[in-house]
């Protein structure tokens, strides 16, 4: 039976997929490997590891910190990191009384050279709309507790400006390298929907 | 909502940070496919789809993301290319 060399159907979205491929490849848009080759850097090379090198960093160095948070997209592209998706960083700072958290409300603008791809729920229309209108409840979901007097700063997102969080460093890390800093840097933290 | 928050929330583990997050090999075919459009199309301007992403999750808030994505790119291709 021919059937046996397709055991599940593709579904419509599938399809529509493999039709867009074939028009654009057709068109000569669409560059030998080029898919393959896009979706492995983000996966390996580009992700939150970066932003968590820049966190760590400003843990580390205050003449770092104070650069960062002056002039993020200058004080990352320090490390090399930058490109499409990144070009405006401005990186805001939790403090004890203040916790910043970051949302795109118009779609899901990320800053992708630091953080690497948008986790699933960021793009969610219930955490683009609550995280705006009731954002203590929400992060609470979230497993993020904050007490009610910590002041909660939601930025949003734009193709103008992409915001990082720097998180609080944690207590008892005096000691620790960067690198051992590094390793406890959270993409949810560097969101604003986490504290470390 | 919860569903989905907590599949990804911070109970996941730190080193799943780098995690790709597809829910189906399809949706990381179309976002690489939409790379390689705006590379070779728009010489790496990723705002003509924005736009369109934009328009496309307005147009139905509650369709699910990459199949709005999907609905995007197809405009794009319809309306530009």
């Amino acid at each position: 039976m021919s059937d046996d060399h397709h055991p599940i159907p593709p579904s419509p979205i599938e399809r529509r997929v493999v039709a867009l491929e074939e028009l654009l490849t057709e068109r000569g848009y669409v560059p030998e490997g080029f898919i393959e080759a896009f979706n492995r850097g983000y996966e390996n090379d580009i992700g939150p590891m970066n932003g968590a090198k820049v966190v760590a960093r400003a843990w580390s160095d205050p003449e770092y910190k104070k650069r960062l948070l002056e002039d993020g997209t200058r004080a990352i592209a320090e490390f090399g990191f930058g490109g499409p998706e990144g070009h405006y960083m401005v990186v805001v700072e939790n403090t004890p009384q203040v916790h910043n958290v970051v949302v795109c409300t118009l779609c899901s603008c990320y800053p992708w050279p630091v953080l690497g791809l948008p986790p699933r729920w960021y793009k969610d229309a219930p955490y683009r709309a609550r995280m705006v209108r009731e954002p203590r409840a929400l992060l609470k979901e979230m497993g993020c507790d904050l007490a009610d007097d910590v002041d909660i700063r939601v930025w949003d997102s734009s193709a103008e400006a992409r915001y990082l969080v720097l998180p609080e460093r944690p207590n008892g890390t005096d000691g620790l390298s960067e690198e051992e800093l590094t390793a406890l840097v959270t993409r949810d933290s560097m969101i604003g929907v986490a504290r470390l | 909502m919860s569903l989905e928050l907590d599949i990804d929330g911070p109970a996941s583990p730190p080193r799943s940070n780098g995690e790709l997050v597809f829910d189906a090999p399809w949706q990381a075919r179309v976002f690489g496919l939409t790379a390689a459009v705006v590379e070779t199309r728009f010489g790496g301007d990723r705002e003509p789809f924005r736009q369109q992403l934009i328009a496309a999750i307005a147009a139905d808030p509650q369709r699910p993301y990459w199949d709005s994505w999907v609905a995007a790119l197809e405009q794009l291709v319809e309306r530009d290319l």
